[in-house]
């Protein structure tokens, strides 16, 4: 087992740091159903970690978990260490994590431009008034976000897009917008949730590439949940499986895929 | 020059600075509007309360004094002392300010997430609500508002088109000066919320709450904003209607004038409030000049609402408005 500090090199030459997210022994219920049952593990600075499960495992409340959407009623959050109090979601966001929805969250009225810009607003310091009239260091601070903004466009190859309010667009290009969105508050945790739900197969590579690009050029700390369970096991350096609630496995994607538990969960238990 | 376009010209003018004066009401709802997706029945009254309060504040009235008599048996109205106008007007700012947190804190707070109908009928009891209060606050009698703006027939617009024309058009002081601060509060508006930070987290928190979150805005601070802006425009407005006819109950009525504006600009645009205004402005004083004596006048009385009738057969968005764009 490694240290919560030590680092290692994975086969594709990426170095994998220590311990960005700890979860410690999280409980979360509605009511009386348990979504989550008393569920630990890391995260790592540098790795892309999936959480994996059948439908209604407790993945998505575990990611509303982190992004403080929902507050446990047991265990503690650990960021960089250290214990996070509860936290309103959009705090959270500003201790830089960011965060995609399954059923997309855009902001429909809004071009791409500023979409994606609204990512930057917790770097923009300047007054309200010299905001208001241009002048100054708010506009070298608008160019300075308008260009980190753009590079990220780039990278996501949506420029031919820039100027279309979101609501024009279809489902797999609203998927990239939301991740670019995401990107532009340069995250130290980025959490998707099902970033390819809903897509065919071309548009699922094409995600699968952005998000290993991503995580490879910006270093970026990535959590992700996902069905797709061959998109999983090629995309991820480790994954939580999770049924009914419970943690049922947690390694590598080859360690998991020989995981008796995890066979059964997703295949069924015979009972003969 | 035939002396009907001269009429009609000094009609047209005046048409435009009550125009103005629409779509500076108008303006407080497409700024909720735009922000929350709220349409705020409350706009009028809350240029009723802020009016009242600034007279209030300014002849020393002691706020609740009907109240605190009834109840301790005193005979308090009066501090006894006078405030200067632009003292008042910033206490005012303050406490629409206030208000818009209490209304934040004690309402929309916990109506996160509902129904747009839902909201709506909570900005009705609010408008009720406030009307209450703000009798209750500074008596219910009439009172005249004079903060120093300039009121009566400008004699240089008089002297200059007798000169020219032989008739001397007749242009309220009060209108130019309420058209210059329409403008600035309009470009004031404008650079706020498509220039700044506030102004940008404001349009997202319109667009999707969850999202909004995700990036790390917070939704209380916003609609605080808001609803501080909505109050501010409104003190505007209310200083403005105030000075013209008085700070009395009917001045909250000016909300009704601003539904055909709205209906006409669209709800959600800023310049579409102002051409929606000036459109109603012009467009009933020149209905009433030309065909009004046919049918034995009053027409200002309907032709706005009869004209936004017609928008909402022929172009339900207004003519600003952004069109609803959904896949299927």
């Amino acid at each position: 087992m490694l240290d919560n500090s030590e680092s290692y090199v994975t086969e594709d030459g990426r170095t994998i740091g220590g311990v960005v997210m700890e979860m410690k022994n999280i409980t979360l219920r509605f009511g009386g159903v348990v979504a989550i049952k008393d569920i630990s593990f890391d995260i790592r600075e540098g790795e892309i970690r999936a959480i994996i499960g059948p439908n209604g495992a407790g993945k998505s409340s575990m990611l509303n978990v982190i992004s403080g959407f929902y507050v446990p009623q047991e265990g503690e959050v650990l960021f960089h260490g250290k214990k996070r109090p509860p936290m309103r979601p959009y705090e959270v966001a500003r201790q830089g994590i960011a965060r995609t929805f399954q059923n997309i969250a855009l902001f429909e009225g809004m071009s791409v431009l500023d979409n994606v810009m609204t990512g930057r607003l917790n770097y923009m310091k300047t007054g309200l008034f010299s905001q208001a009239l241009w002048k100054g260091k708010a506009e070298a601070e608008e160019t300075e976000n308008r260009e980190v903004v753009e590079k990220i466009i780039d990278f996501l190859e949506i420029q031919h897009i820039r100027k279309t309010p979101v609501a024009r667009l279809p489902y797999g290009l609203k998927k990239r917008v939301e991740l670019a969105r995401a990107l532009a508050a340069e995250p130290k945790l980025l959490l998707l949730d099902e970033p390819m739900a809903g897509m065919n197969v071309e548009e699922k590579e094409d995600m699968s590439r952005f998000i290993l690009d991503v995580n490879d050029e910006f270093g970026t700390t990535i959590a992700l949940i996902e069905h797709d369970m061959g998109v999983v096991m090629d995309l991820s350096d480790r994954v939580v499986v999770m049924d009914y609630g419970k943690k049922i496995g947690d390694g590598t994607p080859d360690e998991v895929r020989n995981n008796q538990d995890v066979i059964d969960a997703y295949l069924g238990v015979s009972h003969d | 020059m035939p002396e009907q376009l001269v009429f009609a010209m000094e009609v047209t003018l005046n048409g435009l600075m009550a125009g103005v004066l629409y779509a500076l009401v108008a303006l407080g709802f497409v700024l909720i509007y735009k922000a929350s997706g709220i349409f705020n029945y409350a706009q009028g009254v809350l240029a009723l309360f802020a009016a009242m309060t600034l007279v209030g504040i300014m002849q020393g009235q002691v706020p609740f004094s009907h109240l605190i008599n009834a109840v301790f048996g005193g005979h308090v109205t009066h501090f006894g002392w006078n405030v200067p106008g632009v003292v008042a007007i910033a206490l005012t700012v303050a406490v629409m300010v206030l208000l818009a947190w209490l209304v934040q804190v004690l309402v929309m707070k916990h109506l996160v997430g509902q129904e747009p109908i839902i909201l709506f009928m909570a900005t009705i009891g609010l408008a009720y609500f406030l009307e209450g209060v703000a009798d209750l606050m500074w008596g219910s009698e009439i009172k005249t508002l004079d903060v120093g703006l300039p009121q009566g027939i400008n004699l240089w617009i008089d002297e200059t088109t007798f000169n020219i024309f032989g008739y001397g058009f007749f242009i309220d002081n009060l209108d130019i000066v309420a058209t210059v601060i329409a403008a600035l509060l309009v470009a004031g508006l404008v650079a706020f919320s498509q220039y700044t930070k506030q102004g940008r987290a404001m349009r997202a928190v319109a667009d999707d709450h969850q999202a909004a979150l995700s990036v790390g805005i917070s939704l209380n601070f916003i609609w605080v904003l808001v609803w501080s802006v909505a109050g501010f425009v409104a003190l505007v407005a209310g200083i403005v209607w105030g000075t013209k006819s008085g700070v009395q109950f009917s001045l909250s009525l000016i909300a009704l004038k601003a539904l055909p504006v709205l209906m006409l600009g669209g709800f959600t645009s800023i310049p579409g409030a102002i051409v929606g205004g000036l459109i109603i402005g012009v467009g009933e004083k020149l209905f009433e000049f030309a065909v009004g004596p046919l049918v034995g006048g009053a027409t200002e009385n309907w032709f706005a609402y009869v004209l936004a009738l017609l928008f909402l057969v022929f172009r339900p968005q207004g003519l600003f408005g952004e069109k609803i764009i959904e896949r299927v």
